[in-house]
């Protein structure tokens, strides 16, 4: 059934032409609720913590320490990590590291798109005060006004050993109910969105990638 | 075998007709920035016809983070620390050049055993950054079993780096004056032992990807560079050398130990993806030759860092060098100017990749079929972050 | 490499000539004959390799300096041709037909100096910035980490010192940082 949505609850989408209003969806996205009964969500997020499944979308110079990470040395298939080619099929965007706005654009993108529940590593020192990029024109300083962060790995270069406890720590926490970065994005939907556009001044695309 | 290599009128290298689009005849699709096919963060405008490539635009930018300009108001000391994360799988290249270029414009006289030192080191990131392009390479025509061995191998050669230098990736071990430490005790024995595995796991390689089938009927033919499109297209290094001219800035203008390292100068005779593969399967070889060379001849002590000034206020004359050196894609190159001040008045990097994935990749790309995209882009061995910087 | 500094001068006005080390080489060339040289150079002196173009600002004299770096493969030469063009009106010729990267350079500089280069393909295309709304960014008068705290903020509890002081702090800390 298409619900109909009254006018506060649709987005406006005023980076698209009138031909690409009719193409993409204006609907606000929607916060995930949890089961009703604790045992089933437990359950369900016991699950969730053992898929982990990654966007293979190296966003910076973390990405080479991930292939190490995938490969035989580090395997961190044993952990039920995979990379996947496709947001639609991930469930955790690893930011590899500063990004730039060129880039935090198609990060924004990327992650719209990722099916819910959705959680974000940013690895390195640069997404969560500059790093040493904290007087560069073109890199974000904090990552977290953009896209909501559910943990950081400090380092530069975190070593794979670094991320496997970070991957472990994810699991902690997906497994006790705290990685709600999703629903803050939604709660907080329209603070969000103003930080992006303050630093994207190109804003061709819907306001959400559904 | 003569070749010619001027610039001839009739290679024309004009900007082509953008398809029509609205013809229906035509589909744009993007390969990248978010794609497991794609070298690095960058990506490929692609205009289809069936499954042909009609028109590639390569667009970069999107690790751009204007270190030229961050390096104009940092001092000299302070800089070191930045120039390798230019270039992320090849850092030691970027340390070893600007270091040079400041020592170069300021005459500073590097010790002997930091030369040896700074050579082995780059010699060790040329096999490590090999490695990994041989996985790349292999992966990107569907064998998964090479990267993975490469990968894994690599991490050991990685352990060497942190012996020698106490970092995996950034290693920040040359220095302006020369090295930051000596070789610990037991690393030559160590670099020895890994030496002959990678020696044995190449072999392997051979067998497993250069004679596999599938992998030679989809390289071979596959992005074909002629000797007359080198020098107007600056072509450079394994790409170069894969069409028969033997240029290599490590024998031609010797830098660091390399005039008194035994080794020639590797060139082939067919540059299609394959040739240029084997190219790099031998030069990995011969890199392994150099390390062990190197591990030969290093002195074991003395000093390796030079008298430097106060690095609190360190003026650098006036003056303007640029320097280069061979990487794994070819000519690598800082370009230096100084006004007296203590901050750099303009450092321009030149990678080699930059007209490898732009100019070459555009034209490279017409007519070949979308599945070939990513094998024919690692082949040409381009790293986006040498680009934009 | 004298006879080709001779015949350089007896047909160009080259001036600057400055030996920087063996096997490099750089001159100045008025904006005018630099694209006439640089095709010399090319055609006829073997000068067949282009490194990089690039430019310099000085801001205090009022001038872009571009760089021509070429280099001669068979005398194993480089010869870094200087150009200086006004600060206000920069503008200069376009060398995209000598060689196939040349646009793509061009590009970057017209991005970040905002130099023309009339007929150069696809010059005003987003090379590495997107929807840039300031002033050229590599320009001396534009002050990056200001611009960074303005657009991007920083957090809260990060500060930074000039390492300068911060060392002379560390090192002299009872004389508050002085040296002497």
């Amino acid at each position: 059934m298409i619900k109909t949505l009254g006018t506060e609850d649709t987005l406006e989408n005023a980076g698209l032409t009138d031909e690409e209003q009719q193409l993409f969806s204006n609907a606000r996205p929607r916060a995930y609720e949890p089961y009703p009964i604790k045992a089933v969500e437990d359950f369900a997020n016991w699950a969730r913590a053992n898929s982990l499944w990654i966007l293979a979308f190296g966003t910076g110079c973390g990405a080479i320490e991930l292939r190490p990470l995938m490969t035989a040395r580090f395997d961190a298939n044993r952990f039920g990590v995979a990379g996947r080619p496709t947001p639609r099929q991930s469930s955790v965007f690893i930011i590899g590291g500063y990004a730039s706005v060129k880039t935090l654009k198609r990060i924004i993108r990327s992650y719209e798109q990722m099916q819910g529940p959705k959680f974000v590593i940013a690895l390195g020192i640069c997404p969560i005060n500059g790093g040493m990029y904290f007087d560069s024109y073109n890199t974000v300083n904090r990552f977290d006004q953009y896209i909501p962060v559910d943990l950081y790995i400090t380092g530069c270069m975190p070593r794979p050993e670094v991320l496997v406890a970070g991957i472990m720590e994810l699991q902690n926490k997906i497994k006790a109910g705290r990685c709600d970065g999703a629903n803050r994005y939604v709660e907080n939907f329209d603070w969000y969105k103003a930080n992006q556009k303050k630093v994207i001044k190109n804003w061709d695309m819907p306001d959400y990638n559904w | 075998m003569t070749l010619s290599t001027g610039h001839s009128a009739a290679l024309d290298f004009a900007q082509p007709e953008p398809p029509d689009l609205s013809s229906g005849k035509y589909v744009k699709l993007w390969q990248g920035p978010q794609h497991p096919g794609i070298t690095g963060n960058m990506s490929l405008e692609l205009v289809l016809d069936g499954d042909t490539i009609v028109s590639c635009k390569t667009h970069v930018g999107y690790l751009h983070r204007g270190f030229e300009k961050l390096m104009e108001r940092r001092s000299f000391i302070q800089n070191f620390t930045v120039v390798c994360r230019i270039a992320v799988p090849e850092p030691t290249f970027n340390e070893y050049l600007y270091s040079h270029a400041v020592e170069e414009i300021s005459g500073i006289e590097v010790p002997e055993r930091a030369i040896w030192l700074r050579t082995m080191n780059l010699e060790l990131m040329r096999l490590a950054s090999f490695l990994m392009w041989i996985g790349g390479q292999s992966g990107a025509f569907g064998q998964y079993t090479v990267p993975n061995w490469t990968l894994a191998y690599r991490d050991y050669v990685l352990d060497l780096f942190e012996e020698m230098t106490g970092a995996r990736i950034y290693h920040m071990y040359i220095v302006p004056g020369g090295v930051r430490a000596g070789l610990p005790d037991g690393f030559e024995e160590r670099a020895r032992e890994i030496m002959k595995g990678a020696e044995k796991l190449l072999d392997q390689i051979e067998r497993v990807m250069f004679n596999n089938v599938v992998f030679k009927a989809r390289s071979k033919g596959l992005g074909i560079i002629t000797p007359d499109m080198v020098d107007p297209y600056g072509i450079v290094g394994p790409n170069a050398r894969a069409c028969g001219l033997a240029r290599d800035i490590r024998k031609d203008e010797p830098y660091l130990a390399y005039d008194r390292l035994d080794f020639e100068t590797i060139s082939g005779n067919e540059a299609d993806a394959y040739g240029r593969a084997y190219l790099r399967l031998q030069e990995t070889r011969q890199s392994i030759n150099l390390i062990r060379q190197c591990l030969d001849h290093a002195p074991t002590d003395g000093p390796f860092q030079a008298d430097m000034p106060n690095v609190l206020h360190w003026k650098v004359p006036a003056g303007e060098t640029y320097v280069k050196a061979e990487c794994t894609r070819g000519e690598y190159g800082y370009y230096m100017v100084t006004d007296g001040s203590e901050f750099v008045r303009r450092v321009h990097v030149r990678g080699p990749s930059y007209t490898h994935a732009i100019a070459v990749m555009e034209r490279l790309a017409v007519g070949t079929n979308i599945a070939d995209i990513a094998g024919l882009m690692v082949s040409l061995h381009t790293y986006p972050p040498e680009i934009e910087r | 490499m004298n006879e080709l500094l001779e015949r350089l001068q007896r047909h160009f006005d080259v001036n600057n000539i400055n030996v920087l080390k063996p096997g490099m080489t750089t001159l100045k060339i008025g904006k005018d004959s630099a694209e006439i040289l640089i095709r010399e150079l090319r055609d006829r002196e073997g000068y067949t390799h282009l490194n990089f173009i690039t430019c310099i600002d000085y801001i205090e004299d009022g001038i872009f300096t571009l760089v021509y770096m070429l280099h001669n493969y068979d005398s194993k030469h480089t010869l870094g041709v200087h150009v200086d063009i006004d600060r206000e009106h920069e503008e200069m010729t376009s060398i995209h037909t000598l060689w196939a990267q040349a646009w793509t350079y061009q590009r970057e500089l017209r991005e970040m100096y905002g130099i023309n280069f009339p007929g150069s393909p696809r010059l005003d295309e987003d090379f590495c910035l997107e929807g840039w709304d300031q002033i050229p960014p590599m320009r001396r008068e534009f002050d990056t980490r200001v611009f960074s705290e303005e657009r991007f903020g920083h957090r809260e509890g990060r500060h930074s010192e000039v390492p300068r002081v911060h060392m002379k702090m560390e090192l002299y800390p009872k004389r508050g940082g002085d040296e002497e």
